[in-house]
């Protein structure tokens, strides 16, 4: 068993003259202040990418610049799965004593160290390269491809909710990129992007950073407890994916849920992927946490709110704490290990026994699903 | 690979497919074998552009200022009847999920793309 005993997240949002590893820099030190960890006390690292700062070697060009000599070390590219993958790489790595205490540590200036258009040009990149990107796609147009079916399929009219809910839950959360109250209608009015979805159903581009420790389980040091971890990849490509509305989800949580001897009614807290609203309705009705085209109306009735049955993203999410590449879906586990500890201030919930975490990469191709048990 | 079966991909207009002789698998994505049995028996076949959307959406944001005098512009997901699915441009308005469509070719950005109208329009 591995446990969580420090964690690091910047704020996120318009973070001027910080670079990538000043951003990673700033998280890491605040994971070990966190975690009461030297720099020597540290024997593994490994950290995400950063389209900011693209370098072969990432991991030993952070470990130079922070002053680490890891026994172990290297950088991981998932898209937005990263995040959780760094984390399940790490818990697996301490169980078979590779290492016995991992940084783990991503961080980009996303935002502010390229003009808009670059970001946008270097993201819709992960198109097919012959069949995809001559037609001009972006992210937001193969997740539009996706909510189209999802539309069809089920009707979307709700899952502005969930983008609404987001922005409700950034308003409580100290460093949360966009916290100005919005309202459904406000998101179904707002300026189109790649129909059905408009801006508002997309999560915003950030500079931002976060770390973890983990490390092998020891009764004197305390932390949540990653009690299963498990990935699907089904496709790459959004036209090689055999349906859209049916992807990799159920089969990446279902078995972490089962490898930790969890069952999903247990789960007390949810952290789910959420770079649209369209993402984050698939993944909840995919792995259970809400039926089939429901998870819009779920979130209208208070179900995934702090004081509802299943609080989600109580940070606000990439939707609105934001999204800064690999450390976006790390502020997602950062809330959780919060909530479990007690730490989450005014949005603090019921300290969750278990929760479950999910992150996607790609256009749904890539999910790593991480089971969470309280180790206080 | 057959040279003579035209390619938007290179230039010409057609819609191009390789079919395995050994299991009958249909690929649109290109690879010089079968990604199902790992055969490199395939026989390169021109597509009939007749297909059903199955996803489309609009994009109101090109990915680049070259492509954005173009936007807005549809793009679509489009199950050829011949059993792949592909990428194509279309109208931004008047295709829906479900319509039988025809494939046609049109210059955008440095290229040819495929692009697709209900069947019956002009
Ligand atoms: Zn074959």
């Amino acid at each position: 068993m591995s446990r969580i005993t420090g964690i690091g997240l910047t704020p996120f949002g318009r973070l001027a003259g910080a670079s990538t590893l000043d951003l990673m820099s700033r998280a890491a030190t605040d994971a070990l202040t966190d975690a009461g960890l030297e720099r020597r006390e540290i024997d593994g690292l490994i950290t995400g990418y950063s389209t900011t700062h693209p370098h072969l070697m990432l991991s030993t060009v952070f470990a130079e610049h922070f002053g680490l000599r890891p026994a172990y070390a290297h950088a991981v590219q998932l898209g937005g799965a990263t995040g959780f993958a760094l984390v399940m790489l790490a818990h697996l790595l301490v169980e078979a004593g590779a290492a016995r205490r991992i940084l783990v540590v991503a961080g980009e200036n996303r935002l502010s160290g390229q003009s808009r258009d670059a970001a946008i040009q270097t993201l819709a990149q992960v198109g097919h390269p012959t069949y995809e990107v001559p037609l001009g796609p972006t992210i937001p147009a193969y997740y539009g491809l996706v909510a189209s079916r999802y539309a069809h399929e089920y009707g979307i009219d709700e899952i502005a909710e969930l983008a609404v809910l987001m922005r409700a839950n950034a308003a409580r959360t100290p460093g949360a990129h966009l916290t100005e109250p919005i309202t459904a209608a406000m998101v179904r009015d707002s300026k189109p992007i790649a129909a059905p979805l408009r801006l508002l159903d997309c999560c915003p581009v950030s500079d931002g950073g976060a770390a973890f420790v983990i490390e092998r389980a020891d009764p004197a040091r305390p932390g949540p407890r990653i009690r299963g971890a498990a990935q699907a990849h089904t496709h790459q490509h959004v036209s090689a994916a055999s349906s859209l509305t049916a992807f990799g989800a159920r089969d990446s949580a279902g078995r972490a849920l089962a490898q930790g001897g969890v069952a999903l009614a247990d789960i007390r807290y949810a952290a789910i992927y959420d770079s649209f609203t369209i993402t984050l309705a698939i993944l909840l009705e995919e792995i259970g946490l809400a039926p089939r085209g429901a998870a819009g109306r779920l979130a209208r009735e208070g179900h995934f709110s702090p004081e509802g049955a299943m609080p989600l993203n109580t940070h606000g999410g990439l939707l609105s704490y934001g999204h800064c590449g690999v450390g976006g879906a790390m502020a997602h586990l950062a809330e959780t290990v919060r909530q479990m500890r007690g730490e989450a201030g005014p949005r603090q919930v019921a300290e969750p026994p278990l929760a479950l975490l999910h992150g996607d990469g790609g256009v749904l191709s890539s999910h790593v699903s991480l089971v969470l048990e309280n180790g206080r | 690979m057959s040279a003579e079966i035209p390619d938007w991909t290179t230039g010409r207009e057609g819609l191009a497919l390789a079919r395995c002789r050994a299991c009958g698998h249909v690929q649109y994505l290109r690879r010089p074998f079968c990604p199902e049995c790992g055969s490199e028996d395939l026989g390169v076949e021109q597509a009939s552009g007749r297909g059903t959307v199955y996803a489309v959406t609009v994009v109101a944001r090109a990915p680049s200022p070259e492509l954005s005098a173009h936007a807005p512009y549809g793009l679509a997901l489009v199950d050829a009847e011949e059993g792949f699915r592909f990428m194509a441009h279309c109208p931004p308005e008047g295709v829906a999920i479900g319509d039988p469509v025809l494939t046609r070719f049109r210059s955008f950005g440095a290229g040819l793309v495929p692009f697709v109208t209900p069947e019956g329009t002009p």
